[in-house]
This record gives structure tokens, C-alpha cells and sequence, in this order.
């Protein structure tokens, strides 16, 4: 947790002029113009008043925001493209919110702490190592294209983590607990890959 | 519950015959969690994510959840109690 170095060779070299948009499509996907949602449930109303979001786990202290909490940390806007497991690709999807790097800051970590599940409004979990997350790579958004991320997509906030595939970018998330030993998720223990990386089609855990 | 994403149960039956070799829909099942039971053509499907679940029309948990992989189906049953299947 030293190392926080900005990786903006990663989210730079993607939006390169004279870049192929084909460049940037995983193998296997398509390139999509809409957002699907995607769902296990019905989409949770979690009103801001009692909305919160926790970091707990391998911590030394547990730590907890409320709405106003949250959005007075340091956010910024993000540009990423996207991948879902069902095989659509969006570029460029415009987000804003905060970088789990600032997140993790608040806290003093465990050293064991190696990963992370990624809890849900309504049940839904996914596991994520923490080297996944770090470094500018993964962040918590409650905007999309300049306006407060609805319900469908995730809302009030939801975890993303663009360099994998979308299952992992949690809707609806309501904290991380850290752990040291890799715990798959609610897909994850259901066949689909521990990891995900599309650009090694990490769909599946046993083809 | 006006989710569009929210499907009849009677969608994925085919995945259901798959699993257990015939049509299942008619078939009884017991919810672990609230005690409902009901035909499994009442439970509310969700069709639409990396896999299928299908809920508890009464409490809204889990009742069955399915991956379909290239190669294989995973189901995690635990929150259907038991099944009642007619024999043809
Ligand atoms: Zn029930």
C-alpha cells in the first residue's frame, strides 16, 4: 500500500488519437452504444439518509461514511471502457466518484489483507484482489455522464472496476471487507471466473 | 415489483428441463426462507445477468440460481426447501 503511483499511461493510451476503437474491443465482445442492465434482483431504493458505506475487515478500525461523508471526499471524473461478461463492450463510458486508493487511505490495513468482497445493497457480493483495485484502477461512482447514477445502473453508487469484467463492478455497493484469502462471490461461486480479466477471457472457472 | 428486468419463471424452462429431465414448472417447491410454496411457474426470474435467478414471488430471496457455461450447468437449489415432482 506504499506504492501509489498515478497509472495514467492505462487510462491515456487508450483514448490516444488514431487509436482503433477495434484496439480496445476483448476477444469475443461487441461494441455496444446502449447500457444494458443487468440484474439477480430487483433494483434496491436505498434512500441518502440512511444510505453508508464501510470498510471493514483486516483493519485496524473499521471505518464508515454517511452520503455527505462520501461526497465530500476527493472525486474526480473517469473515462473508461467497459466489458460485461454477456458480451457487450462500451467505450468511453464517462463516470464520476472516488478512487478506492482514497478509500483504502482512510484506513489502516491489516498487512495479511490480500483481498476484498465488494458488498451490496440487496445481497449481492463479488471478490477482488486488492492489487485490482489499487493504484488508480478501480473507484466508487455516483455519476454517469454527468448526471446522479440511476437506480438501474447501480444508484445512489456502485463500484467500478473497468480492466475486468463488469460483474465485478459491484451496483448498489454499500462497503469492501478486507480479507486474506480470496472468497468468491455471488457469480464466482457459481461458475464464473475468480478474476475476470476480458482480454484473457476470464469467463468461466472450469472451461 | 414493476422491474422490468422481471420475467415469468415460464422463460426458463427450458434450462429447467435440462437440469431435471423434464418440465418442472407445474412442480412444487417449498421456499427455505419465508415457507412459501407454489408452482414453480410463480417464482419471479431474473434472466438478464451472467446467469438466471429466480426468486421467491412472496419474500423476494433466492430460491434457485443457474450459471450456464459452454460446457456445463451450475445450480445452487439451497434456497428451494424441497420439490414435489409429479411422476408421468
Ligand atoms: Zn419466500
Amino acid at each position: 500500500m506504499t506504492e501509489r503511483f498515478t497509472s495514467r499511461g492505462f487510462f491515456g493510451k487508450r483514448r490516444d488519437a488514431g487509436t482503433d476503437r477495434a484496439d480496445r474491443i476483448p476477444p469475443g465482445q461487441y461494441l455496444t452504444d446502449g447500457f444494458p442492465v443487468l440484474s439477480a434482483g430487483p433494483t434496491p431504493q436505498i434512500p441518502l439518509e440512511t444510505w453508508e458505506f464501510t470498510i471493514d475487515g483486516l483493519v485496524a478500525e473499521p471505518m464508515r461514511w454517511s452520503w455527505e461523508q462520501f461526497q465530500s471526499l476527493p472525486s474526480r471524473d473517469w473515462t473508461v471502457d467497459i466489458s460485461c461478461v454477456t458480451k457487450w463492450t462500451k467505450l468511453d463510458t464517462r463516470w464520476h466518484g472516488v478512487s478506492v486508493d482514497d478509500l483504502l487511505a482512510a484506513v489502516e490495513i491489516d498487512p495479511r489483507a490480500g483481498f476484498l468482497t465488494a458488498q451490496s445493497y440487496g445481497g449481492y457480493t463479488t471478490n477482488l484482489p486488492l492489487t485490482d483495485v489499487v493504484n488508480n484502477q478501480a473507484f466508487v461512482a455516483w455519476q454517469y455522464d454527468g448526471a446522479p447514477l440511476e437506480p438501474p445502473h447501480g444508484g445512489p453508487a456502485r463500484l467500478v472496476v473497468p480492466h475486468l469484467y463488469f460483474w465485478k463492478s459491484a451496483k448498489w455497493v454499500r462497503g469492501l471487507r478486507l480479507m486474506e484469502k480470496d472468497q468468491p462471490g455471488f457469480w464466482e461461486s457459481l461458475g464464473y471466473h475468480i478474476r475476470g480479466d476480458p482480454w484473457r477471457e476470464e469467463r468461466y472457472s472450469g472451461d | 415489483m414493476d422491474d422490468p428486468l422481471m420475467l415469468d419463471a415460464n422463460a426458463v424452462a427450458g434450462d429447467l428441463a435440462e437440469m431435471f429431465g423434464f418440465d418442472v414448472s407445474g412442480s412444487v417447491h417449498r421456499c427455505t426462507n419465508c415457507g412459501n410454496q407454489g408452482a414453480v411457474a410463480t417464482l419471479l426470474a431474473y434472466v438478464h445477468g451472467p446467469g438466471t435467478v429466480l426468486r421467491c414471488c412472496i419474500c423476494h430471496e433466492i430460491v434457485m440460481r443457474w450459471v450456464r457455461t459452454p460446457t456445463r450447468i451450475y445450480l445452487d437449489a439451497r434456497g428451494a426447501a424441497y420439490m414435489e415432482m409429479g411422476l408421468s
